[in-house]
């Protein structure tokens, strides 16, 4: 039977949002073909056996912002998809205490007092001002976002929705919000509380993924962007994929299938083929042509129009706005086989916060600092870890009684700088060895014994990011999380609708509204408006319709 | 000087509390049967994800137990319960219900065949005088094994490699299956969960050191000692019905009209007409052959769970009400049972609303949402089904 290389629609890239807008559109009816260059799908989304008995979540690690919704419409339990949540966290120090984050309030509150009685207090009104926010900001997850320049019909509905929630939180909270959206992450925990380890345990969420350091402005919706997703509507809440994030992708590919869609995988796109302004299909890697009338790219932003397009299909100001787009590489990844659990001294026999997301910052400072080592393209000296040893709760992720962790890095520069020059280039074998000393001597502040504990270990920098998964300088979120490319400006001003300047070109990706993480909105909502746009009649059905 | 010795007052303990006490983080306990039972250990949302991803252990030793011998046991039973009891086989377990003379449900429960004579029953009400009363004319005797049985459920993913490190060859047990997987200790393939998942029977006075067993077994893989909420949330998805919740006992209750026929709790295929004589057969045959109401699976609108929900036709005539309605976090619906009246039940389209009511900060809200009856179980992973079963 020879291919079919005609289709309704074709998704560039099979990441979890391209996943989703294939499933959806496939489930309208349409006939949809998913291309990717990688041998598997998931993009960043993916568990991988790099030895034998072990996966690792090789990229993202944990969920909590895919959208239910997304789930439920698409029906993935059906599918596999299992996510299960984590409880608790601990930042250690070095020497020999610790905070331990639980999600027992009271035993949260009494873990506070032991550090600073007026924070365990001020935890209640800090988590309220947060939850606040979260309130505000979810409905817009699975929403448009209205142009406030250049209003359509569409935008004058959605931009009255807007005023509408804005004039429910009242004047005060309304100020409270437009300062949140805009300060960091630093000085609002300044305003709450006076412990540093404690602000060092909270702050973390504001900076994982960004250029930014915990002072920057913009990092408190980063934070934010990190607390609005939800674990069965525990807000804030966080887990793993049942087989590791890989199985959120499969689980939709999956849905997608039974759908009737195609995946094609070994062959990435070289060329989105346009015909007067207006795109006509994909010209493959490998020589292979398919034609659609509908491409929606999964790629970033950057990469589907400065690589995949040529100059002149563009508007130039446009083009220039993309080139100008910040989507700045700044987080490694080491995913480590383990013999079995390391110690960690400081901590109770059979702590449940061990189960969590373990840190070893003790203060904004030190956090400062190590942003402070990135910027002029060195590896933070005592970077930001996030680890956690998912097996713990996950049976499946390594043999028993062995176990498997995961510790992403922040920061770690994409251009690394070498004598004096700053390139991508001088991400060789020894300085990702370097990178991997020194994650694991801070790794050390918490269970010295990690390096006797290590079977196998995978080391990723943001060009392994970029080579792989194909994200630009290696930037997890497809773009950085500042106002100034967010909502009605995401990815650039004027095209934050999904629809690109040229006519059946979409972005379904991560930097389209809402933005990055494991979420399945940008896809969903990209499914939507182009069900709206480009069919007569099939409208997209469902909770996130 | 009295001559009685007091009667206990208040919760008693079972056979294993001073290991769940020693667990108890919450000190949530609720009465079972008489006795101290944990409605919560630590957190329901991580007991329950143990229960559906790792392993959970539950003391289930409070369910009534009979012991049903003698060659006549087989034909009392089938004269009690609906189903035909001869078909199932020794060493197999068959779920059943049985009813009083107008049809109506006095309890549903398990029935282990130990023997060719001899038999157990596992229910939450208690049925010795039941039993004792059907008994009569039939060369079977009734014991109540209540206290000297105790039970122990494992269930959840993990639970065959629990077993296997605790040294219980149970790799070829079949759903529904029994088997002494030790001197005095009995292992069933059943549970409450719809899940992957055992239930260990022994002596009273033998399950802390089977407890303890089963728990260093468990170490690394996930183990968990969980408490009834948890196992509540599964057994909705699973689509099990708990007495005195989605039916009355009609013993239990004073209105006896208030209760169900096997056909309207969806029990249809639980009855055989076809196997001679039983209790409540003339009036299923009969009168009661057209049910009043039916037991619906339903998948609700929107993330509110419908617990308690008023059920209306059309959103204006009342035709019902939910009995058990939870978010399922693992089918990532809303899922729900509700008793829905005849004819509109069968209504096709169904145009069925639960009225919900929410209390948020201080505020009640109402919202309608509909429900979309559906056939089958919410959740029916296929390791539950899989012989030998799975490690993880």
């Amino acid at each position: 039977m020879s291919e079919r290389t005609s289709f309704d629609a074709i998704v560039a890239g099979a990441g979890h949002n391209g996943l989703t807008t294939a499933a959806y559109l496939a489930r309208a009816g349409l006939r949809v073909l998913v291309v990717e260059k990688n041998d598997w799908i998931g993009g960043a989304a993916v568990s991988r056996s790099l030895h034998d008995g072990w996966t690792y979540s090789n990229c993202s690690y944990v969920c909590s912002l895919f959208r239910r919704e997304i789930a439920r419409d698409l029906d993935l339990p059906k599918y596999g998809l299992q996510v299960i949540p984590y409880e608790g966290g601990a930042s250690f120090t070095r020497d020999g205490d610790y905070f331990a984050y639980y999600s027992d309030h009271d035993a949260l509150r009494r873990e506070m007092a032991r550090h600073a009685p007026r924070d365990a207090d001020a935890y209640a009104r800090y988590s309220q001002a947060i939850m606040r926010q979260c309130r505000f900001i979810r409905p817009f997850l699975l929403r448009d976002a209205p142009d406030p320049v250049a209003p359509g019909p569409r935008d004058i509905g959605e931009l009255a929705y807007l005023v509408r929630k804005a004039h429910d939180l009242g004047a005060r909270e309304l100020g409270e919000t437009l300062r949140f959206w805009t300060m960091s992450i630093g000085d609002f925990l300044d305003d709450h509380f006076e412990n540093d380890l404690i602000k060092a345990h909270l702050a973390g969420s504001g900076i994982i993924g960004t250029g930014l350091g915990v002072y920057s402005p913009g990092t408190a919706y980063v934070l934010l962007h990190h607390y609005m997703g939800d674990i069965d509507g525990g807000i804030g809440a966080w887990g793993f994929a049942r087989g590791g994030m890989g199985a959120i992708s499969d689980a939709i590919g999956a849905a997608f299938q039974a759908h009737g869609g195609v995946i094609r995988k070994g062959a990435g796109v070289e060329r989105i083929l346009t015909r007067d302004g207006r795109v006509t299909g994909v010209a493959l890697e490998d020589g292979a042509e398919f034609h659609a009338p509908v491409v929606a790219s999964n790629m970033d932003v950057k990469r589907t129009m400065l690589e995949h397009l040529a100059p002149e299909d563009l508007p130039a100001d446009f083009r220039r706005a993309v080139e100008r787009y910040k989507i700045r590489g700044s987080s490694a990844k080491l995913n480590i086989a383990l013999d079995r659990k390391p110690a960690f001294p400081a901590a109770p026999a059979h702590a449940s916060f061990l189960r969590g997301d373990l840190h070893a910052s003790e203060s904004l400072a030190e956090l400062e600092r190590a942003y402070d080592d990135w910027k002029i393209g060195e590896i933070s000296a005592r970077p930001y870890i996030d680890m956690l040893i998912p097996s713990q709760i996950d049976p499946t992720m390594a043999p028993v009684g062995a176990h498997m962790m995961t510790v992403f890095v922040q920061y770690a520069p994409y251009d690394l700088a070498v004598d004096g020059v700053r390139s991508a280039d001088n991400w060789t074998e020894a300085q990702r060895a370097r990178l991997a000393s020194i994650v694991l001597d801070q790794m050390q502040v918490a269970c010295p014994d990690i390096r006797d504990r290590i079977v196998h270990m995978e080391v990723r920098s943001p060009l392994e990011l970029e080579r792989e998964v194909g994200l630009t300088e290696g930037n997890i979120f497809q773009g950085e999380l500042t106002f100034d490319q967010l909502f009605f400006n995401k990815p650039v001003p004027g095209y934050a609708q999904y629809a690109m300047p040229v006519r059946g070109l979409y972005l379904c990706g991560s930097s389209a509204h809402p933005g990055g993480g494991v979420m399945g909105a940008p896809g969903a909502n990209a499914a939507r408006a182009i069900l709206r746009r480009e069919t007569r009649g099939r409208r997209m059905k469902g909770y996130a319709a | 000087m009295s001559v009685v010795t007091d009667p206990d007052v208040g919760l008693v303990p079972g056979p294993v509390h001073d290991r769940i006490a020693a667990l108890s983080r919450a000190q949530g306990w609720y009465g079972w049967a008489g006795h101290a039972a944990p409605s919560v250990l630590d957190t329901v949302e991580f007991e329950y994800f143990a229960l559906r991803n790792q392993a959970a252990l539950l003391d289930i030793s409070p369910m009534h137990k009979y012991r049903v011998t003698g060659p006549g046991a087989t034909a009392m039973l089938n004269r009690m319960v609906t189903r035909d009891v001869r078909r199932i086989a020794i060493g197999r377990v068959g779920y059943a219900v049985w009813c009083d003379e107008d049809g109506m449900v006095i309890d549903d429960g398990t029935l282990f065949r130990l023997a060719e004579d001899d038999w157990r029953l596992c229910c939450q009400e208690p049925m010795l005088s039941w039993l004792a009363d059907a008994c009569v004319g039939f060369d079977a005797s009734v014991s109540d094994e209540s206290h000297s049985i105790a039970g122990l459920a494992l269930q959840g993913p993990t639970s065959f490699a629990v077993l296997r490190a605790a040294g219980f060859d149970v790799a070829r047990l079949r759903p529904f299956d029994l088997t002494d997987a030790a001197p005095g200790i009995m292992v069933s393939r059943t549970g409450f969960t719809g899940d992957l998942g055992y239930e260990l029977w022994t002596g009273w006075d033998e399950a802390t050191a089977l407890w303890d067993r089963l728990w260093r077994a468990g170490t690394d893989l996930g183990l968990r000692a969980i408490g009834y909420d948890a196992v509540n949330i599964a057994r909705i998805e699973a689509g099990f019905l708990t007495a005195g919740v989605d039916f009355q006992p009609v013993h239990a209750v004073e209105r006896l009209h208030r209760g169900k026929t096997p056909l309207e709790l969806g029990l249809g295929r639980m009855v055989d007409m076809a196997k001679g004589h039983f209790n409540g057969r003339r009036a299923l045959a009969g009168p009661r052959r057209h049910p009043r109401s039916l037991l619906l699976r339903v998948d609700v609108e929107g993330f509110k769970p419908a617990q308690d929900a008023l059920v209306y036709h059309r959103r204006r005539r009342e035709v019902g009400h939910i009995t058990s309605g939870v978010w399922s976090p693992t089918a990532k619906r809303n899922i729900a049972l509700a008793h829905v009246a005849m004819p509109w039940a069968r209504r096709h389209p169904p145009d069925l609303w639960a009225e919900i009511y929410t209390l948020q900060e201080g505020r009640w809200d109402r919202r309608m949402a509909r429900l979309t009856p559906v056939k089958h179980s919410f959740y029916a992973p296929p390791r539950a089904r899989a012989t030998p079963p799975g490690l993880t």
